[in-house]
């Protein structure tokens, strides 16, 4: 059984590429990052060249590409890596052998490598691939037989990474999109970590065919993240306070289908909680107002999303790959539908029924305040979580949450998340780690307090009193119920009442 | 549990119904999966609860017992299940299973192997995230172990999205008629190298696999294994940390004696520098510290995506 999104246009496979879909470029192994949109004319840099990313369209993601010498210029190619690289038999091979070299002798004063960057160049124009002058390099490289078996490793890796770059295509998921945002522009998502977006959505239940409300205040991701779990059922609904909506660029990244784009509506809190459905005039001026704002949102939110996010590693590589001559191709290509203002039916129906979750994704803002006022638009016992990457606001929020009974369940979670390398005798936890994701504040609404409880019972849990109600009980249930049954009290505590109340 | 029938979601009109499974809350870390049935009781130390009181209201609501006391119910989730689930082996807990299921890249239509079953806590989760439209193929040896699980599928309502097996999967690899079918394949097995390769048939190109191992020595020799046929390995270490939260009531007025030794609680006498009197007589504060008891580790997880080779 394959994948079957319910499409409503075109079939597309989402396993394989097409022109203008959102992709995302991993440049050497996980070195560098890179979003970009295909089409005939986009491009890629890498060091100090140009590639075009046609050749990128219509392949399967997860396509490895090396850069090759072309009879104009150097191109992206497909390629196919051998299945048990040298490397790889090098490790097994001599692991048993006991390391004898060490790196007392060698001098670093950069006057190991022959090779000049001329002789280097010649050999490009004269068609070198990238392997043959790595391997140029390393017959070139006076100290290269000194070091120990990890340091050539290291060597013949940075110097291919260098001269034969590889691109792998990846397809544009939550997960991935969070972790580039959190690593190169952390704060325009609220500092928000993988770990701590994937805790969100499970501890709110997103799940097909749930109604989840969203207060979004890290540039769309949450509701990217929530759409993606909906899979184009159910609806997410990104509100705000006041007339303006929150931006939420990000989703654009996503590369979603129309059923899913169609569920990601948006709606004002003033609306939601509107009492009476304004009148066709009202609703339509109000639409122009919001339409208009929102098209100047996307004006400038598009020239944002279609940047690339760019991350470099240690070489200190931080040019932006700008597509602003993209921003005018992609609009016509395929014109982004998610971000709608909600019908009125979709209001009606979240008013009847509440919403099944709730995500509060505001990091700058006061959790309590906004918990006050979204919360009576949840159904009872749905959970709901809310991000933040202080501690305070939600220290504060809990409490009162608690004095006022409006939640159960209620826990501050603080994810923890460390990677680490793991290589035959080399495995250790990696030396970068992120310090902090952010805190989660995640609970289930109690149903309203209106219900009273039955009149025979006494409301304190006082032992004292227990015994008092529980004799109080004992007669007055015997006055209701018109069906003796075998009841044995024993000095105030009940046995056998499984048997008394088991009819039939 | 889950939506897939629309009629059973949870909204304001939803009352529960008899055969409802309903989570007894009782407090913060005690609960209990009680099935709803019109003649039958619940009892616990705060007394006896009738179910017939319970149906007609909705969840989320207070129910009272005969002796005063209350407690809460409220509508399953795979969370609340992974609490309240009979351990019959060690499970996977909230922080792992939402970081593999975002790491998997598992959304509604994918179709997920796993292996072993074990308690069926990752399962449920699974089959929320692959639901309504993809399925859960999971597998365990342990043939009652499956039995069990079978059962707590219905009973949490996921049956239609996982189909248990029994079988080998270490020794007998997972069985062909899924080969370059499956989306994400996840291992929980205590030597999961020996089922890599069978692992690697079944995933589509580009496909996810996952492998959870307490032991550093087991994630070693699989990722010795993955790197034959897998790309972009990753391991990683997630745990959560939970915080306490309290009210401390600060006096704020000026001590006339010098400073007073004060005894450790939640009154608190502190002088003020300057030795200005504040007219507040007590500011509260709400403070929060991280938990004393703290999980130290579960296991390490171990990502990986198929090579592409057509």
């Amino acid at each position: 059984m394959s994948e079957s999104k319910p499409e409503s246009g075109p079939v597309i496979n989402p396993r394989v590429t097409c022109e203008g879909c959102s992709v995302l470029l991993d440049i050497n192994d996980g070195d560098r990052l890179v979003f970009a949109r295909l089409s005939a004319g986009s491009t890629l840099k890498i060091g100090n060249k140009t590639y075009s990313l046609q050749p990128l369209i219509g392949c399967p993601f997860g396509s490895l590409f090396q850069v090759e010498s072309g009879k104009e210029k150097p191109y992206l190619s497909r390629f196919v890596p051998p299945t048990e690289e040298n490397n790889v038999q090098d490790e097994g091979g001599s692991q048993l052998q006991e390391e004898s070299r060490d790196n007392r002798a060698i001098i670093d004063n950069n006057q190991a490598q022959t090779l000049t960057g001329e002789d280097i160049d010649a050999m490009r124009r004269q068609g070198a691939t990238g392997n043959e002058i790595v391997e140029a390099l390393i017959a070139n490289s006076a100290t290269f037989d000194k070091k120990t078996q990890f340091s050539q490793e290291k060597y013949r890796l940075k110097k291919q990474k260098k001269y034969a770059p590889r691109v792998l295509l990846r397809r544009p998921f939550c997960r991935s999109i969070c972790e580039a945002y959190f690593k190169k522009y952390p704060a325009r998502i609220g500092f928000l970590r993988v770990d701590a977006l994937s805790l969100l959505l499970s501890m709110a239940n997103v799940t097909a065919n749930s109604d989840a409300l969203v207060v979004d205040m890290v540039g769309g991701l949450v509701t990217g993240a929530v759409a993606e779990r909906l899979g184009g059922t159910g609806s997410v609904c990104s509100t705000y306070l006041g007339g303006t909506p929150y931006p939420i660029e990000i989703i654009r990244m996503f590369n979603f289908s129309d059923e899913i784009c169609k569920r990601i509506l948006r709606c004002s809190f003033n609306d939601l909680c509107s009492v009476q459905i304004e009148t066709g005039e009202q609703v339509s001026q109000h639409e122009d107002d919001c339409t208009m704002e929102s098209q100047s949102n996307e004006k400038t939110s598009l020239s944002i999303g279609t940047e690339d996010v760019h991350l470099s590693s240690n070489n200190g590589d931080t040019d932006l790959v700008p597509e602003n001559k993209l921003s005018s191709s992609s609009k016509t290509c395929k014109a982004p539908k998610a971000g709608e203002k909600a019908p009125k039916e979709a209001i009606q129906s979240w008013k009847e029924n509440g919403f099944s979750s709730l995500i509060i994704a505001a990091p700058e803002q006061d959790a309590w305040g906004l918990v006050k006022d979204f919360l009576p638009l949840l159904t009872y016992s749905a959970p709901f979580a809310i991000y933040h990457q202080y501690l305070q606001p939600l220290a504060t929020c809990m409490h009162n949450l608690q004095l006022e009974k409006m939640a159960i369940g209620l826990q501050i979670s603080e994810p923890w998340l460390r990677e680490y390398q793991v290589l035959p005798s080399r495995t250790h936890p990696c030396m970068q780690m992120s310090g902090t994701g952010g805190y989660i504040l995640s609970e289930f609404q109690v149903a309203q307090l209106g219900d009273p409880p039955p009149p025979w019972v006494n409301l304190s849990r006082n032992k004292n009193s227990d015994r008092i109600s529980n004799r109080n009980f004992w007669l007055i249930f015997q006055w209701l119920n018109p069906r003796p049954c075998s009841l044995s009290m024993v000095s105030g505590k009940y046995a056998n009442w499984d048997c008394a109340f088991c009819i039939g | 549990m889950l939506l897939i029938d629309p009629s059973k979601k949870i909204c304001f009109n939803r009352c529960i119904r008899d055969g409802d499974l309903a989570i007894v809350y009782e407090k913060h870390d005690t609960m209990k999966a009680v099935k709803v049935c019109e003649n039958s009781v619940f009892q616990n130390r705060f007394g006896l609860f009738k179910h017939s009181d319970w149906i007609g209201k909705s969840f989320g609501s207070k129910v009272f017992s005969n002796k005063g006391g209350f407690i809460y119910l409220l509508a399953p989730t795979p969370e609340l299940w992974t609490l309240v689930l009979s351990h019959r082996t060690q499970i996977l807990y909230i922080a792992d299973i939402s970081f593999v299921i975002m790491y998997m890249e598992i959304v509604p239509g994918c179709l997920v192997l796993e292996s072993g079953t074990g308690s069926g806590s990752l399962t449920t989760s699974l089959a929320r995230a692959v639901a309504p439209t993809g399925h859960v193929y999971t597998f365990d040896f342990h043939e009652q172990r499956a039995a069990l699980a079978r059962e707590d599928f219905e009973r949490t309502g996921v049956n239609t999205l996982v189909t248990v097996g029994v079988t080998d999967i270490q020794g007998e690899g997972f069985p062909d008629e899924f080969s370059g079918s499956a989306d994400s394949v996840f291992l929980d097995l205590p030597q999961p190298w020996l089922a890599i390769p069978s692992a690697g048939k079944m995933l589509k190109h580009d496909g996810i696999l996952c492998s959870f191992s307490p032991c550093i020595e087991q994630v070693q020799r699989s990722c010795e294994t993955l790197r034959l046929n897998f790309t972009d390995i990753r391991t990683f270490e997630i745990l959560l940390r939970t915080y306490e939260v309290s009210e401390w009531k600060m006096d704020c007025s000026k001590v006339e004696d010098g400073g007073s030794v004060s005894p450790p609680g939640k009154r608190r006498r502190q002088s003020s520098s300057e030795g200005s009197v504040r007219d507040n007589p007590s500011c509260p504060a709400v403070m929060a510290r991280p938990s004393a008891d703290a999980r130290g580790h579960t296991g390490y997880l171990t990502f990986a995506r198929l090579k592409c080779i057509s």
